[in-house]
């Protein structure tokens, strides 16, 4: 490391210092203070941009139906409960009409294991920081470690049919999430990789 | 695509493209028309059919899938001559009106009843979801109940 690094290196040790001490000084409520984590393009915001989109809404909805649309509506056809496995009922389940792709033909959305997820996992309605918590909580996410969560957000193709969410049944694309897969990918590995740190609510 | 699959008891071999709704290769490639093609959105049942065992919509099915499945439509719900319990108790109880959604129904009524032999007016709401355009479910809902009797009556149909 040559000497002009070893000095910058010291000068942003200082400011980053004095920013935290000046921090813990307005904690007030006039003066809130963002964690470093939710600023704006952080790993942590890209990830939750794109979780809190209507394409994952929709299948963490609160109660009991999926959502549909950009506007998260609730259709009769779609007024099938999510029973005991998240894959509908006894007799008409996701699988009467859902395949494991898209259909071009009739709007219909598909994806391998295309269901909704469990109960404890609702994140309509819920806070940025409430779907991070609950994400993390094993007790709440079915038993899985930040590595199977990572394994899921990254890899899962129900989770990255978002990127490929197809047309709708007017024909006409569905809205993707306002964060590309690649960058969502590396905001998630990033957050992970440096604790999985959820900012205080 | 060479796609082959029993429907009806019946080995059957067809060309198609693959990603064809399975509903056009069965009304017209293979000229079953009791199946019908309401919305085309997966959203009325019309077209609802059992793919080895489970109702489908397939309006929304691709041909593909159906490789080296077992297919029935409303032509193969009954048992030779002998009526399917659904179709016995469509008829006591008079349902259809303009009776185009109603194989639709009838499929689905079969699939529930597969799962559900005796099914409560809760599990009828909840698991029959078709539309019927001229409001024929206070009638299937009484329909529904006698082919549970009368499946439970002769248990081996
Ligand atoms: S035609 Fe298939 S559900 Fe309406
Ligand atoms: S009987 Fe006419 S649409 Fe159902």
């Amino acid at each position: 490391m040559n000497t002009t690094k070893i000095l910058y290196s010291i000068f942003l040790g200082l400011v980053m210092s004095s920013l935290i001490l000046w921090s813990s000084d307005v904690n007030t409520s006039d003066h809130i203070i963002v964690p470093p984590t939710e600023i704006e393009n952080s790993p942590f915001d890209l990830m939750m941009q794109v979780l809190t989109h209507q394409r994952c809404v929709n299948c963490h909805p609160a109660g009991d139906r999926p959502r549909k649309g950009d506007d998260s509506h609730i259709t009769r056809s779609l007024g099938i409960p999510r029973g005991n496995d998240g894959h509908g009922l006894q007799s008409i389940s996701c699988g009467t009409c859902h395949t494991t792709q898209n259909n071009d033909y009739s709007g219909v959305p598909g994806a391998p294991d295309w269901a909704l997820a469990p109960e404890s996992m609702t994140w309509e309605g819920k806070t940025r920081v409430e779907i991070a918590e609950q994400m993390m909580d094993p007790q709440r996410n079915g038993g899985k470690t930040p590595q199977e969560i990572m394994k899921h957000l990254t890899e899962h193709e129900l989770v990255l049919w978002a990127w490929e969410p197809g047309i709708d049944a007017e024909g006409l694309p569905r809205e993707k999430p306002p964060v590309s897969k690649e960058d969502f990918i590396k905001a998630v590995k990033e957050w992970m990789a440096s604790g999985a740190i959820i900012p205080e609510a | 695509m060479k796609i082959t699959f029993t429907i009806n008891g019946e080995a059957r071999s067809i060309d198609t493209d693959g990603e064809a709704p399975l509903l056009w290769v069965i009304r017209d490639g293979l000229n079953l028309k009791g199946t019908k093609y309401g919305c085309g959105k997966a959203a009325c049942g019309a077209c609802t059919i059992h793919v080895d065992g489970m109702q489908v919509r397939s309006c929304s099915y691709p041909a593909k899938f159906a490789e080296g499945k077992e297919i029935t439509t409303i032509e193969g719900l009954s048992r030779g001559d002998k009526l399917h319990p659904v179709q016995q108790a469509w008829m006591d109880e008079v349902v259809p009106q303009c009776g185009y959604c109603q194989p639709g129904f009838m499929m689905a009524t079969a699939a529930l009843l597969n799962e559900i032999p005796n099914p409560t007016d809760e599990d009828i709401d909840n698991n029959i979801i078709n539309v019927c355009r001229c409001a024929t479910y206070y009638r299937m809902r009484k329909a529904i109940h006698k082919a549970a009797a009368l499946a439970a009556q002769n248990p081996s149909e």
